[in-house]
């Protein structure tokens, strides 16, 4: 009876450690990726800058990272705001944009990211720089059985933290109440009195917010680099995709199920590896083509 | 009169633009000429993409990953099997057709904003794969060393600059040419009209889904076909071509050139990549950032293409004859998702 259990435990051993990373992968491409939906979903924007948003918080993070705990609340506040600033003058440049031409507004968000990216490098170097975790998180701790970096561990609980909180506020708040009602009908909230011009700029403030902590959390498992802005904005997008809109569970279902494909996946299947996370999307979209579209074009 | 005046200047201006570029090898050095056969490779990658974005009515960023599938598979043909140019050219444009149709039940049902969406998302995924697949797309570091191709069966192999050059041309005028017929039929005016109102094309019992679908198909074999054309005009092919910064800059030179004109986007997507090929030599450090800026500023100054006003202009001057003339969709931007 005992060498069965211990069977049992020992082949699901080797996974226990991925399935967590996992999720602490999942959780980080969640909250990077509720800012894209946001921005889609509620002010009609393909914003491709996003990636670019996340890296600002990845680089701030780089940048002012000692070890402490005081630097890390100074690079969150610092990331935070100014990838949120980074999101307003988005919304500014895209003002004379018409609303609704989405091809163009596209481009230009392009324009931003690829300007954006070089700045960046320009600023902080085209090395991938070093992120330190404050010294009360650099060891290890034991998780069944197996030794877990602690800052992960912490992620996983901030981050969960960030996602109930990021659920009260659109579920219970007045600005939570505008967002769902501008996903489902942006023109009566127009007509009741709250210009659109605000609320994209909110929500674009909102997004880079949200890719800014995600940046600066996220920094020691997508770390700040020349690549990561193209990364984050292509998980965002298969999380957009697979997650449909408007709705939170489904968002954050998709991107846990991306990050057990990352980490998981690889390790159960590595000669596939490459081809998961597009088998995915594929398998999710042929299932859902038709419900997916007919939500799709609704929004 | 008016309609009849630009016609014959637009084809004149064509006939100017084919002679030019026949006679341009002799006029310019090598270097130059290599970088023109890849440009008009981009070039027809670009026409893929306005006949997706313009004529479909399905935005696309995602062109390159057919265009990728393409090249690699000229790659592995040109290198094991045959150097023979047409069959190269066959076999990648039947690979980029293959991966087209993999990815058809993708967009098949989504429209406007939602396709340029997942056809970014594919095409990523596709630069992500030949990144790690490494025993057949050699990873990163990419793939060289192709034998020179010849043409055809019996033709001496391709061996200076001019020579790949002048064979580029001939493909990319025949396929374009191909393509312009192509929409002249029937098959291009069911197309149109399902852009246009795809509500009633599908009351009247035309089946949309299949024209779309088609269209893609079609569109990721002119992409295939182009991917081996980059394979001769470059001789060396990775990843970095494939990159989502190309398929943003053809999607910026359709826009330039009127998304639904096939002349237009020829024009359009070689105008941009020869400005970021220059950018790049002239700027080596700073050129993302010019090139940023020249995307922002040119969304500015030409919101919806060039071609626009023009098919305005002829829209208004023929309309006191035609009251009830419908109005000139052919250049207006993309349709977007209806409820």
């Amino acid at each position: 009876m005992m060498a069965v259990v211990a069977a049992g435990t020992n082949r699901i051993d080797p996974y226990v450690i991925p399935a967590l990373d996992g999720v602490a992968y999942g959780l980080l491409v969640f909250v990077a990726a509720s800012g894209l939906v946001f921005c889609f979903g509620v002010a009609n924007i393909l914003n491709l800058a996003h990636g670019t948003l996340y890296a600002i918080g990845g680089y701030t993070a780089a940048a002012l990272l000692d070890g402490g705990w005081a630097s890390l609340a100074l690079a969150l506040a610092v990331g935070v705001l100014a990838a949120g600033a980074a999101g307003v003058l988005l919304a500014g440049l895209l003002t004379p944009v018409a609303t609704g031409n989405h091809l163009t507004q596209a481009l230009l968000t392009f324009g931003v990211a690829l300007a954006g990216g070089s700045l960046l490098v320009a600023g902080f170097g085209p090395d991938d720089p070093q992120v330190r975790v404050p010294a009360a998180l650099e060891g290890s701790v034991v998780v069944a059985g197996h030794r877990y970096a602690a800052y992960r561990l912490v992620f996983i609980v901030v981050a969960a933290a960030i996602a109930a909180a990021l659920y009260l506020v659109v579920r219970r708040t007045r600005a939570g109440m505008l967002v769902r009602a501008a996903v489902d009908d942006a023109e009566m909230v127009a007509c009741l009195g709250v210009s659109p011009a605000r609320i994209r700029a909110g929500v674009l403030a909102a997004a880079g917010a949200l890719a800014g902590a995600a940046g600066v959390l996220g920094a020691p498992i997508i770390g700040p680099g020349t690549d990561t802005a193209d990364t984050v904005l292509l998980l965002s997008l298969v999380v957009v995709v697979l997650g449909g809109l408007g709705s939170m569970a489904g968002t954050l279902l998709a991107a846990l199920a991306i990050g057990e494909i990352q980490t998981l996946g690889v390790a159960l299947l590595p000669s596939a590896a490459p081809f998961l996370l597009f088998a995915a999307m594929a398998a999710v979209l042929a299932v859902r083509a038709r419900g997916l579209a007919s939500r799709w074009g609704a929004t | 009169m008016r309609d009849e005046v630009i016609r014959r200047a637009r084809g004149a201006v064509a006939a100017l633009v084919l002679a030019g570029l026949v006679v341009a090898p002799w006029v310019v050095d090598d270097y130059t000429t290599a970088i023109l056969a890849r440009t008009l490779a981009l070039a027809l990658v670009g026409v893929s993409v306005a006949l997706l974005t313009g004529v479909a009515g399905m935005p696309t960023l995602g062109q390159t990953a057919p265009y990728a599938a393409g090249a690699y598979a000229c790659v592995v043909v040109g290198s094991r099997i045959s150097d023979v140019g047409v069959v190269q050219l066959a076999v990648a444009a039947g690979a980029g057709a293959v991966l087209a149709a993999l990815t058809v039940p993708l967009v098949v049902h989504a429209r406007g904003v939602i396709v340029l969406m997942i056809t970014l998302a594919i095409g990523e995924l596709v630069v992500t794969i030949l990144g790690r697949w490494r025993s057949v797309t050699g990873g990163t570091d990419g793939l060289a060393g192709m034998p020179a191709v010849r043409p055809f069966w019996g033709l001496p192999p391709l061996a200076s600059d001019q020579a790949r050059y002048l064979y580029t041309l001939v493909v990319v005028a025949t396929l374009v040419g191909a393509a312009l017929l192509l929409l002249r039929t029937r098959a291009g005016l069911l197309l149109r009209a399902g852009r246009d109102d795809e509500t009633r094309l599908r009351a009247s019992g035309h089946r949309v889904p299949l024209h779309v679908s088609g269209a893609h198909i079609a569109a990721g074999a002119i992409a295939g076909g182009a991917g081996s054309l980059l394979v001769v005009a470059q001789q060396y092919i990775s990843p970095a071509d494939f990159g989502f910064d190309t398929s943003a800059l053809l999607l910026l030179g359709v826009v330039i050139g009127g998304t639904a004109s096939i002349g237009g986007a020829l024009v359009g997507a070689a105008l941009v990549i020869a400005v970021r090929d220059w950018l790049f030599g002239v700027l080596p450090g700073h050129a993302p950032l010019v090139l940023g800026a020249l995307f922002v500023a040119t969304v500015y100054l030409l919101p919806s293409g060039v071609n626009r006003a023009r098919v305005r202009l002829r829209a208004s001057s023929a309309a006191p004859s035609h009251p009830q003339a419908p109005p000139a969709r052919d250049a207006a931007t993309v349709p977007e998702l209806r409820a």
